[in-house]
C-alpha cells in the first residue's frame, strides 16, 4: 500500500473533501445557484462502497487492480476454466472464437476475435472479470485474470510468451485492430 | 345429490381445472380435448361465472407464446443449454394495436434473468458528480416520474436479412421488437440530484446480472431529454426479463444499451469501450472497418398480415403492420402489391408517437394472382426506409446488426406467403 493509503491519511483526505463539499454548498447558496431540491433522497456513497462497486476498466487502464500473470500460467487457467466453451486453443468453440482471424475482416467470412477485431486490450480485463467463466462469473483472482489475458494475447501473437502482464503493461498494449472503427456515419444509405 | 348440487360441483371442478391451467399457462398449450371440455360446459347464460381473481390471466383458449431464437445462426426452438438460450421472440403475427403485452415482450439476456429482491437492490451514481449517491428503488419512486410509450428493438432484429432468405414467420425475423409504456425517473432528474459536472460527456451503465452487462451512453442533449431509469412497464412493475426492479431506457436506441437490472451509473469524459460496444454491436463494413456506437434504430416497417408461412383465401384482406423509427415519428407508410413498382399510402392508426410502433392499415382484395407485398416507412427527418439492394450496396452483408431494409412477402397462387428478397 502506498504512502497515501494509510487510514489516517485517508481520514484526513475525507475531512478535506467534506470541507470542500460544505464550502461549495455555501458558495452555491451565496452565488444564488440552486442546490438539488431532491436533497435527502439517496444517501451519500462512501469511498469504500464506490471502490467495491466500481469494477469497470477503461482504455487508459483506470480501474485495473494490482496483480500480474504470464501466458504460461494463463494456459492452465484457460484449460481448466475456459476451454470447455472456447476450445483448447481458443479457436474451436463452440462459443466465441477468441484466437486467429487476422486478415479476414474484408472477406465474405470475417472471423472476429480478440486478435483480429478487439480494439483495446483493457476490455479483456473488464469483460473477463465481470462475466467469465460463464458458469462462475467474478470467480477469477486478479492474477488468474491477468494470466489468462496474457495467454490470449500470446495466442493471438500480440505479445511474446514471457511477457508479464500487469496493469501498466496491459494499458500500453496496442491491439492490431485499434484503428478499425469509425464513428456512426448514418444515415449512410440514400 | 340434486341437480343444482351436481351443477355446482361440476362448476367447481371446472374452476379448479381453469386455475390449474392458469398456473401452468406459461408452459402449457391447452390440449384441444381439454379446451373442448371447457367449451361444452353449461350454457354460460345459465350458470354463474368465475369469481374475481387476485391476478388476471388470459382465457384458457389462448395459447400465443414467444418462441426461442437461440443463439446467432442456431436453429429456432427452446434450448435447454443456458448458453444457447439467450432470447425469445414476440409473436407479432397475432398481436393487435401497438402495445406488446408484458408477458410477450421479447427477451435478450447475456447470462440469464436474475432474481432480484427490490428491497435489497441499490443504484449507485458516481464519477463526475458533486454528490455520489446510492438510491433505493423506493427513493427513486419518490422522485418526479414520467411515462412514455416507445418501442424497444434489439439491433440484431432481422439479422437473417443479411443472409439468404429463409422460409420463416414474421415472428422469426422481426420478433426482437416490442412496445411498452415505460415509467420511471428522467435521467436528467437523477443527474440533477447528484450534481452532474459539466465535463461529463459519457456515462457507463451497468447491470447486476451474471453478465454484469456494461455500456457507454453518450450524454447528449437527446439523451438528457429522453433517457429514463424505469421501474414500470405497462402499468405494473417491470417484468424480471425486462430488468426488474430497474432498467435504463433510451427511446430509439438499440436494445442492448437499455441496460437491465441497473445497479450503477458512472459519469466520465470518454466511452469506456466495453466488450459490448467493441467486439459486439459494431457493424463491420465491406472495407474491413466497423461502425461504432450505431445507437439509433433507423426507420423500419413490416407487414404482419398477411406474412410469412400464412395461408390466405381470395377476397378481402386488411393488410396491416407496424412501422417505427428511432429518430422520431413515422410520418408515412406506403404499401406496394407488386414488389415495389407502384406504391400507395397506408392509413396510420392513431396514436402516432415518436420512437414508437405505429400500426398501419391498407385494404386489399386478393384476386388469386401472385403478388409481392412490401411496406416502406418514412420518418419525420425525411429518412426513407431503403430497399435491401440499397442497404447491401453500402454495408455489404457482414455487419450483423441494424438491418432495416424493406421486407418482401411473396403471395403465391395458392395463397401461401413466402419470405423473399425482391
Amino acid at each position: 500500500m502506498d504512502a497515501y493509503g494509510t487510514s489516517m491519511h485517508r481520514r484526513f483526505l475525507r475531512y478535506v473533501g467534506a470541507s470542500i463539499i460544505v464550502l461549495s454548498c455555501i458558495s452555491a447558496s451565496w452565488s444564488g445557484e440552486k442546490a438539488s431540491e431532491y436533497e435527502g433522497i439517496g444517501r451519500p456513497a462512501t469511498d469504500e462502497e464506490i471502490r467495491v462497486w466500481n469494477i469497470d476498466v477503461s482504455p487508459t487502464g483506470e480501474g485495473l487492480p494490482p496483480g500480474e500473470g504470464t501466458a504460461k500460467q494463463g494456459a492452465q487457467v484457460f484449460a481448466a476454466k475456459c476451454a470447455v466453451c472456447h476450445g483448447p486453443t481458443g479457436t474451436e468453440g463452440p462459443k466465441d472464437r477468441l484466437v486467429g482471424g487476422q486478415n479476414t475482416l474484408q472477406t465474405p467470412t470475417p472471423v472476429r476475435t480478440i486478435g483480429s477485431y478487439w480494439p483495446y486490450a483493457t476490455t479483456l480485463y473488464d469483460y473477463i472479470r465481470r462475466a467469465m467463466p460463464f458458469d462462475a462469473p467474478q470467480s477469477l483472482t486478479p492474477n488468474e485474470t491477468y494470466s489468462v489475458i496474457a495467454w490470449l494475447l500470446f495466442q493471438n501473437q500480440i505479445i511474446a510468451e514471457d511477457v508479464v502482464i500487469d496493469a501498466q503493461i496491459l494499458s500500453k498494449i496496442e491491439m492490431p485492430n485499434l484503428n478499425g472503427f469509425v464513428p456512426d456515419p448514418r444515415p449512410d444509405v440514400r | 345429490m340434486n341437480d343444482a348440487q351436481k351443477k355446482i360441483d361440476r362448476r367447481m371442478f371446472l374452476r379448479h381445472s381453469a386455475s390449474v391451467f392458469a398456473f401452468n399457462a406459461a408452459t402449457l398449450a391447452l390440449s384441444s380435448a381439454k379446451a373442448e371440455e371447457l367449451r361444452i360446459s353449461d350454457d354460460p347464460m345459465r350458470v354463474p361465472g368465475d369469481l374475481p381473481r387476485p391476478y388476471g390471466t388470459r382465457s384458457p383458449f389462448e395459447s400465443l407464446t414467444r418462441t426461442n431464437g437461440a443463439g446467432p445462426g442456431a436453429p429456432h426452438g427452446w434450448a435447454n443449454n443456458a448458453s444457447n438460450n439467450v432470447n425469445s421472440l414476440t409473436p407479432l403475427q397475432a398481436l393487435h394495436g401497438i402495445v406488446t403485452p408484458s408477458a410477450l415482450h421479447f427477451e435478450r439476456h447475456h447470462n440469464g434473468v436474475p432474481t432480484i429482491d427490490p428491497a435489497r437492490h441499490r443504484l449507485l451514481v458516481h464519477g463526475l458528480v458533486d454528490r455520489p449517491l446510492i438510491f433505493t428503488v423506493e427513493e427513486l419512486k419518490r422522485l418526479p416520474s414520467t411515462s412514455r410509450i416507445a418501442f424497444l428493438e434489439c439491433s440484431g432484429n432481422t439479422r437473417d436479412g443479411w443472409r439468404e432468405a429463409q422460409d420463416v414467420m414474421v415472428q422469426d425475423l422481426y420478433g426482437l421488437t416490442s412496445t411498452s409504456e415505460w415509467t420511471g425517473v428522467k435521467l436528467s432528474t437523477l443527474l440533477e440530484a447528484v450534481g452532474v459536472r459539466r465535463e461529463a460527456t459519457w456515462m457507463l451503465a451497468e447491470g447486476s446480472d451474471a453478465a454484469g452487462l456494461d455500456r457507454s451512453v453518450p450524454v447528449t442533449e437527446e439523451v438528457l431529454n429522453e433517457a429514463m431509469i424505469c421501474y414500470g412497464q405497462n402499468g405494473e412493475a417491470l417484468r424480471p426479463e425486462q430488468g426488474y426492479p430497474l432498467r435504463l431506457f433510451l427511446p430509439g436506441f438499440e436494445g442492448n444499451i437499455n441496460v437491465k437490472w441497473l445497479r450503477r451509473l458512472k459519469l466520465g469524459t470518454a466511452p469506456f469501450m466495453t466488450r459490448w460496444e467493441t467486439a459486439k454491436y459494431t457493424d463491420l463494413m465491406p472495407d474491413g472497418k466497423a461502425y461504432q456506437f450505431t445507437l439509433v434504430m433507423e426507420a423500419k416497417s413490416v407487414i404482419i398480415h398477411p406474412s410469412g408461412q400464412q395461408q390466405i383465401q381470395p377476397g378481402f384482406h386488411e393488410i396491416n403492420g407496424l412501422a417505427w423509427s428511432g429518430r422520431g415519428k413515422v410520418t408515412k407508410v406506403e404499401v406496394s402489391l407488386d414488389g415495389g413498382r407502384t406504391w400507395s399510402t397506408a392509413h396510420l392508426q392513431e396514436p402516432v408517437l415518436p420512437k414508437c410502433h405505429t400500426r398501419f392499415r391498407f385494404p386489399w382484395h386478393w384476386n388469386g394472382q401472385e403478388a409481392i407485398l412490401q411496406s416502406r416507412s418514412v420518418d419525420e427527418t425525411g429518412y426513407i426506409q431503403p430497399t435491401r439492394e440499397e442497404l447491401v450496396k453500402v454495408r455489404g452483408t457482414n455487419s450483423l446488426y441494424h438491418y432495416n431494409a424493406i421486407q418482401s412477402w411473396r403471395v403465391d397462387r395458392n395463397g401461401r406467403i413466402w419470405n423473399i428478397y425482391a
